[in-house]
């Protein structure tokens, strides 16, 4: 071999040897990187990978339908689609973020903030709701910025729907985010947005209606988009709920009271089973299952109507003439009278040096001679006045509290208002002074400060008319919910026996009240049926409903308690019209849905299917979504 | 100059290596984009890897003298091509690095890397002194600054860099005096704060993230922190072919191009990461023993000026991934996709041949 190459030109040998060093040594610090990692810091690096493409999604559970006695659906729901912020990367959130995702899906930036520093204790990989009901632009928004705004995400639920026309609105209340205050409670249970019922059935049955929210593993790229998913547990949809309620009956209400505000109340005296539950003005439920915004909200709880109230339960009234009932209970039972005991009505009478007027002196001139059966007929102050004295408040107090009033039915609905039945006790106790003697004259016809609700009246009528016998009212059927594995509240049945001269009487007075000449409820007259039942007119207003009265005019509450048939009660029902005037435009809403009861139980036809009913009281909902039936019936007409 | 056409002399051991290593990439570019828009670049880069063997085997036939002669031609032609690609080239993401010929687009600093190879080769072939002097330093200096300087501004500052350790690399086999060292450094750490001047944003940001890792994880630091995730998560056997979640669901940019490592270590995990090094290392070290072995002077520079910038890509590419260096973009030599990478790499391993099998021949 033949080399030619110079020796004193060629570079020393040692300089290739120097750059073999460096190549070896940097190859192997190279080497011994690359081994720290894949070895070493392997766990923590198979974390970080698997917690980069690994996302958890709430599976929501579709809430339990709420349906009537005759299985018709009352409450339902569709699918929609929120808007959660996945909190992962919660410090890339700048106020310019906010702004610009409030901007995209039309919230406050404060909103969001304050979500953002009330969930800052929650792990970080579980997303918040964001916005519970994206519309179709929102879903745009998210869709079309993943790449600018990957901490959005959407999510399918199940948004609940009502009844159109705020139909029974105030008795199934409407769903919402749970509370701070419920989440801490709960345990573990809640977390923050979700969908928890706030009112009515909606919210005392959240247990049976809620189911369990599953959860899907869902892989996903580097921009957030969905790649795939790897596990699924399955949600576990609430339990459907069966009401008492009577759909038929419950729009025959809605529609006897109208536009009126008020209430009306339906009962089964003998099961206590509530047939019909209605208080006007309501609100629509369905703007609950959609976002409410502050205005709204606040708009509903200044509203002097005061819509958000159930005044079915809520509403603190006094009860006016209805209460005579209680009072001619208590002088019949503590034997102060027997229902001969005749008086000479002038159209007032003066006790403890003060006069008391009977209603009928604005006519300038009295009842004249009139026993218990014409009194309660028609409504006499007067002899109502004299066995209030013969009675005196203790023994007054003592019949109204066990015939059921001063205290909660125990209905299976929030917020059941107590009434109130004063005694000396409470004025002392309250008031720091002695109980005046004229105040029981006042008691004895259902003024002053005895209140009680439309519920109470059902309720105590319901009982005095069966002897005594008292059910609690209750929307549910106790044995389904035991079939389901739920504690039902117990029956709550209260005997108060009461005699049957009693009875007799009272109830004979109250038939006439109905049915006779110069009766005060004959609007409540039914060809053919035994209606009976109490007029009231209440010229208190209470203290709860007080800023109502100084917008609306000073007009007294109209009152009608009616059942039928008189002797053998099926149906108790209350009509309250509030700033109603005379007691005569309550009698007629007791009266229709009376006759109504009866006219579908003579019938015996089937109730009319679900949607054919309710076609019109549907609410609108997106347009995907399909009304079954009730699109053909809008279509048929 | 082209006699008949010989495959006695080529280097087997050499152009095995560089294949397995172009295989390897093609294979990774194809896991990597499957699924992907991107699901026809490895077609692209067996073309390239085909037209890089054939440019391979005729350079090697080719007289290396024969460039070493126009090497100042060479040089004039590339500082144009530079120059006009500043004036009117394809911009790029921001970046007028390429030209287009027939729908591939080609890096011109790749073959500017290639001339300036043969360019300092053909300087320090007649200098027969025991070190550099002044004048030396100054000629390299401008000589390698000027086209530096301009593939800078296209901007492709991974490049520009690789330009020097070819210059390094000569000077320090010629040999240099510990004085001129220090003033060099001296110069160098003056330069630093003139050079952050003309640094970009971004560049800037890099380095920064560079020196503060944890600083800026979801910014600049957010590539590093995700290709260190893929290697790490890949651990000792790998995820497998097409299972690598960061390259495959985007969380790795650009991972069939400079981040192909990346992407290769989580699907093959260490034994992959082990036996790809020790691949490149064969191959340096292969090409450092043509070094010795070259015919004259002119030949051991130009072995050595090629060693040097594979070695300092192969470095910098492999180092910035677990973030022992900044990240610069700087392409994995026969691995990356990217044909001008390819050709390049190809044909210097061509000139590498040239100078082996012209040892032997007297001229």
């Amino acid at each position: 071999m033949v080399v030619r190459f110079p020796e004193d030109q060629r570079p020393s040998a040692w300089k290739i040897v120097v750059f073999q060093y460096v190549i070896a040594s940097t190859f192997v610090a190279l080497l011994v990187g690359y081994w720290r990692l894949q070895i070493g810091e392997h766990r923590y690096y198979q974390q970080e990978a698997e917690r980069n493409r690994i996302r958890d999604l709430p599976v929501i559970a579709p809430r339990g339908r709420i349906l009537d006695r005759e299985g018709r659906v009352l409450v339902d729901n569709f699918p929609a689609f929120s808007v959660l912020l996945l909190r992962e990367d919660l410090p890339k959130l700048t106020p310019d973020r906010i702004r610009s995702i409030a901007q995209g899906l039309q919230l406050d930036p404060q909103d969001i903030q304050e979500l953002i520093v009330r969930t800052a204790q929650l792990p970080k990989f579980q997303p918040v709701m964001l916005k519970p009901d994206a519309t179709a632009a929102d879903i745009a928004f998210v869709e079309s910025h993943r790449v600018e705004f990957p901490e959005l995400e959407l999510l399918q639920v199940q948004q609940r729907f009502y009844l159109k026309h705020q139909v029974a609105a105030a008795l199934l209340g409407y769903v919402g985010e749970v509370s701070e205050e419920m989440i801490t409670k709960s345990g573990d249970r809640y977390r923050p947005g979700d969908v928890v019922g706030k009112s009515g059935i909606e919210r005392e049955y959240n247990d049976v209606l809620s189911g369990r929210d599953g959860m899907r593993r869902v892989i996903v790229n580097s921009r957030g988009r969905e790649m795939g998913s790897m596990t699924t547990i399955n949600a576990m949809p609430g339990n459907d709920l069966r009401l008492t309620l009577d759909f038929d009956l419950q729009m025959a209400a809605e529609t006897a009271l109208g536009d009126r505000s008020g209430a009306v109340v339906a009962i089964d005296p003998n099961t206590g089973g509530v047939l019909a539950l209605v208080s006007h003005p309501s609100f629509d439920p369905n703007d609950f299952a959609h976002h409410i915004d502050r205005a709204e909200w606040s708009q509903l709880n200044t509203d002097p109507e005061h819509p958000l109230l159930d005044k079915a339960i809520q509403a603190h009234l006094a009860p006016g003439s209805v209460f005579k009932i209680v009072t001619a209970t208590a002088a019949l039972e503590t034997g102060a009278i027997t229902p001969s005991f005749t008086i000479i009505c002038p159209g007032y009478i003066t006790l403890y040096g003060h006069t008391f007027h009977d209603w009928i002196w604005k006519k300038h001139r009295g009842h004249g001679s009139v026993d218990l059966h014409r009194a309660i007929v028609e409504s006499c102050d007067t002899y109502f006045y004299t066995l209030g004295k013969m009675l005196g408040i203790d023994k007054l107090a003592y019949f109204a509290q066990h015939l059921g009033l001063g205290s909660r039915t125990g209905i299976d609905l929030p917020a059941e208002d107590p009434g109130l039945v004063p005694t000396p006790a409470w004025v002392k106790r309250v008031f720091k002074h002695k109980w005046y003697a004229g105040e029981t004259i006042s008691v004895a016809i259902g003024q002053g400060a005895v209140a009680v609700t439309p519920i109470q009246l059902a309720y105590m009528i319901g009982g005095v008319a069966q002897g005594g016998v008292f059910h609690r009212p209750h929307l549910i059927f106790r044995d389904e919910l035991q079939a389901i594995g739920q504690d039902p509240p117990d029956d709550g049945l209260v005997r108060f026996p009461l005699s049957a001269v009693t009875v007799g009487a009272v109830t004979s007075g109250m038939w006439g009240v109905v049915n006779e000449g110069g009766g005060t409820g004959g609007g409540a007259r039914i060809a053919g049926l035994a209606v009976a039942g109490k007029t009231g007119t209440a010229q208190v207003v209470s203290v709860a409903l007080k800023n109502s009265a100084h917008n609306a005019d000073y007009k007294n509450n109209a009152w009608f308690v009616g059942y039928a048939p008189a002797s053998n009660p099926q149906i108790v029902v209350t009509a309250l019209v509030m700033h109603g005037g005379e007691s005569s435009v309550a009698s007629p809403i007791a009266g229709a849905v009376i006759k109504a009861y009866f006219e579908e139980k003579q019938s015996g036809q089937a109730p009319a299917a679900h949607w054919q009913t309710q076609a019109s009281l549907a609410p609108t909902v997106p347009g995907h979504f399909d009304l079954q039936g009730a699109k053909r019936v809008e279509q048929a007409r | 100059m082209l006699r008949k056409f010989t495959f006695r002399e080529i280097d087997w051991i050499l152009l095995t290596v560089a294949l397995i290593l172009a295989v390897v990439g093609i294979l990774e570019i194809y896991s990597t984009t499957a699924h992907s828009p991107l699901a026809n670049e490895y077609k692209r880069q067996i073309v390239w890897a085909v037209v890089g063997l054939v440019t391979l085997l005729v350079v090697s036939q080719l007289d290396y003298h024969t460039l070493l002669d126009h090497s100042n031609g060479l040089y004039i032609m590339g500082l144009f091509g530079l120059l006009a690609l500043l004036a009117g080239g394809q911009a790029i993401g921001g970046a007028r690095r390429w030209v287009r010929v027939d729908g591939f687009t080609f890096q011109v600093s790749e073959i500017v890397k290639l001339i300036i190879i043969i360019w300092v080769a053909s300087y320090f072939a007649d200098k027969r002194t025991k070190s550099v002097s002044w004048k030396d330093l100054a000629v390299l200096g401008t000589m390698i600054g000027l086209p530096a300087a301009l593939v800078a501004l296209e901007p492709d500052l991974g490049t520009a860099l690789t330009f020097l350790p070819i210059v390094a690399a000569g000077v320090f086999l010629v040999g240099i005096r510990a004085r001129q060292i220090a003033v060099l450094a001296l110069l160098g750490a003056l330069m630093v704060p003139v050079g952050w001047h003309f640094l970009r944003p971004y560049q800037r940001q890099r380095l920064m993230t560079f020196v503060h890792p944890a600083k800026n994880v979801q910014g600049s630091g957010y590539q590093v922190a995700q290709s260190k995730i893929a290697i790490g998560s890949g651990g000792f056997w790998g995820k497998g072919i097409g299972k690598g979640t960061q390259s495959r669901l985007g969380f790795i940019p650009v991972s069939h191009a400079d981040f192909i490592f990346a992407a290769f270590a989580e699907e093959q995990g260490f034994v992959g990461t082990f036996l790809v090094l020790l691949l490149y290392f064969v191959l340096l070290v292969r090409l450092l023993d043509g070094a010795q072995l070259a015919g004259d002077r002119a030949g051991v520079f130009l072995v050595v000026g090629l060693t040097a910038v594979l070695f300092f890509q192969v470095a910098v590419n492999i180092g910035m991934m677990i973030g022992l260096l900044p990240i610069t973009g700087i392409p994995l030599p026969l691995m990356s996709q990217g044909g001008s990478s390819v050709l390049f790499t190809f044909a210097g391993l061509g000139l590498v041949m040239s100078v082996r099998m012209k040892r032997l021949v007297n001229l």
